[in-house]
């Protein structure tokens, strides 16, 4: 039985590191995530409903998906662009952008998001600019939609990179010489390839921005119904000791970043599966 | 065929990239103009501007102000508290990292891509909920909490909780970078280490991690950065008590909460410092790595 289970193998130490690896994953994620389910289970199916659905955690839904969906969009079209260029042309500074495509991984989050505040805070250097205009960027969810664009932007940019370099060269010539111009190529002949790495970074990025906390809580303003994002609204909810109440909503975050992550799987075996099947 | 090669020289080549005429793969000199003025463009207004603005509203007051920051008990409490942290959460996850690595890549069992699933969980779980998760476990209302609150023992609201918030936020770091690198490396090199009777742990030692040093450093350096400006997990589980529990992050919220802006500026300076740092190791050590690798494959072909 033992056999059927592990192909033998002369190397030592399987029994020890495996064993580890399920004790670590088990005490330090599994136990811990089960938790959640186990406490929301304690609610009855009334009260996670009315939870769930209460207006205010209704409001913080609309405006963490809503503008995760648009700052995902807007790093999906500036972020294709990015990778288009430091993959594609050579010019002074390349490397130095390349490096610091990585930022938004290696500040803190809360870093971030005083320093975003402070650029568009009304005298801030870009918020008096914008000022003027009747442009409103820090304490509404305009400046929400900044924060979760700035965290997001690698997501895209480094999952099309690879897709870029790959990209076959003889195909875009035979395009070109089957008499496409250059527009034709990118939408007929570039775009289906590097599509489902695109949409790879973009769901990462949207993932991301779903959850993300500290560099949105200080552009944000969190007020009720208008800028109140749900990270925030679990927090709240710890706060006045409503565990139950937290737990309701951080399952659902949950869920649907489960949801995001199969659904990232999936493209990922389907780009594979295709791309199996060109070559 | 002809200009297509050249235009393959010429991109490889930075100095003469502009002086080839445009082939049929590559766009209008307006067009990549403009490109890479949206890049450039997008990339300083989105990354550059705001890095600078965490320097220059340190600096507002001037020197003076922002080293004062520095002579605040609470901020070097935090400093060592973070310090701390990511002394505990980094080898942690890197001996797991390690030990997940060898038997996931050297070993062929039943249920292996679900392991390799359900250590990339905490990558899906977003920081806020990741510290809730343990507010469950060892909070006043969870689990253990009362248990071990009889025996004066407390996690929430203290640092064992920090740590152990710390450790799940950046537990697939190491592990993830290991896997696939030696996944591809195969077991041939250790399989003849040991018919050659070398021990578990010598074979480890002198076959594997010359093999997977630079990666398990990248591993390191991207944990390291993650656990010490880990905000939204740590936030939950902390309790915010100055001189404490609070990291250096958390502390940065607090002066900046209170409009002591030179100073949550200045804390904040140092762990923008720290990005810097980390994104500078971090290209130095991809570097080495695509040096290995096109090392491995030159002597690949001389063979």
């Amino acid at each position: 039985m033992r056999f059927a289970l592990k192909r033998h193998s002369v190397l030592p130490g399987f029994g020890l590191t495996l064993g580890y690896t399920l004790l670590y994953l088990s005490l330090i994620v599994l136990l811990p995530l089960s938790a959640l389910f186990f406490k929301s289970a304690e609610l009855s199916m009334a009260e996670f409903w009315s939870t769930v659905t209460n207006p205010r955690v209704v409001a913080s839904y609309k405006l963490t998906f809503g503008a995760s969906l648009i700052a995902a969009t807007i790093n999906a079209v500036f972020g294709f662009a990015v990778a288009w260029t430091l993959v594609r042309y050579r010019f002074p500074g390349r490397r130095l952008l390349d490096a610091i495509v990585d930022l938004p991984f290696a500040l803190p989050t809360a870093v971030s998001g005083i320093a975003l505040t402070a650029i568009y805070s009304q005298h801030g250097w870009i918020g008096q600019y914008l000022e003027p205009w009747g442009v409103k960027v820090a304490f509404t969810p305009l400046g929400i939609t900044l924060a979760l664009t700035f965290i997001g932007l690698p997501f895209v940019v480094r999952t099309l990179q690879p897709a870029l370099q790959d990209l076959d060269r003889e195909t875009e010539e035979a395009a070109a010489i089957l008499g496409a111009n250059r527009f034709q190529t990118f939408t007929r002949v570039i775009i289906p390839v590097v599509l489902p790495a695109l949409l790879t970074g973009f769901a990462l990025a949207f993932a991301r921005a779903i959850g993300e906390y500290g560099s949105v809580v200080f552009i944000s303003g969190n007020m009720p119904m208008r800028t109140e994002i749900a990270s925030l609204l679990i927090i709240s909810k710890l706060e006045q000791h409503d565990t139950a109440g937290a737990t309701a909503i951080a399952l659902v975050m949950l869920l649907s970043s489960f949801v995001l992550l199969a659904a990232i799987n999936g493209l990922q075996w389907y780009a594979g599966r295709r791309h199996h099947g060109l070559s | 065929m002809g200009t297509a090669s050249l235009s393959h020289e010429a991109s490889a080549d930075g100095a003469t990239a502009f002086r080839v005429t445009r082939v049929v793969t590559d766009e209008r000199p307006w067009a990549r103009w403009l490109l890479i003025g949206v890049t450039v463009t997008f990339l300083s207004l989105f990354l550059v501007v705001p890095l600078a603005a965490v320097f220059a509203e340190a600096f507002r007051k001037g020197l003076g102000a922002y080293l004062a920051s520095f002579r605040d008990p609470n901020a070097l409490a935090a400093i060592r508290l973070t310090l701390l942290t990511a002394a505990i959460a980094v080898p942690a996850n890197l001996v797991f990292g390690v030990a997940a690595a060898w038997c996931i890549a050297k070993f062929e069992f039943r249920g292996k891509s679900l392991l390799i699933s359900l250590i990339d969980i905490p990558f899906a779980v977003s920081p806020v909920v990741s510290g809730l998760i343990y507010m469950l476990l060892f909070g006043m209302q969870g689990w253990f909490g009362p248990w071990l609150a009889e025996r004066g023992i407390q996690v929430i609201f203290a640092v064992p909780g920090i740590v152990l918030a710390t450790i799940f936020v950046t537990f697939p770091f190491v592990a993830r970078e290991l896997i696939p690198l030696m996944q591809e490396q195969g077991t041939e090199e250790e399989q003849a280490a040991v018919s050659l009777g070398a021990s578990g742990w010598q074979t480890f030692r002198r076959v594997t991690l010359p093999n997977i040093k630079w990666a398990l450093l990248y591993g390191v350096i991207l944990s390291n950065a993650r656990a010490m400006g880990e905000f939204g997990a740590v936030s939950v589980v902390s309790g915010h008590i100055r001189g404490k529990t609070n990291t250096m992050p958390l502390h940065v919220e607090i002066l900046y909460n209170e409009y002591n802006f030179v100073a949550a500026f200045a804390v904040a300076s140092l762990l923008a410092l720290l990005a810097l740092a980390t994104l500078v190791l971090k290209t130095l050590v991809e570097w080495q790595m695509q040096r290995q690798v096109t090392e491995a494959l030159e002597l690949r072909e001389e063979t």
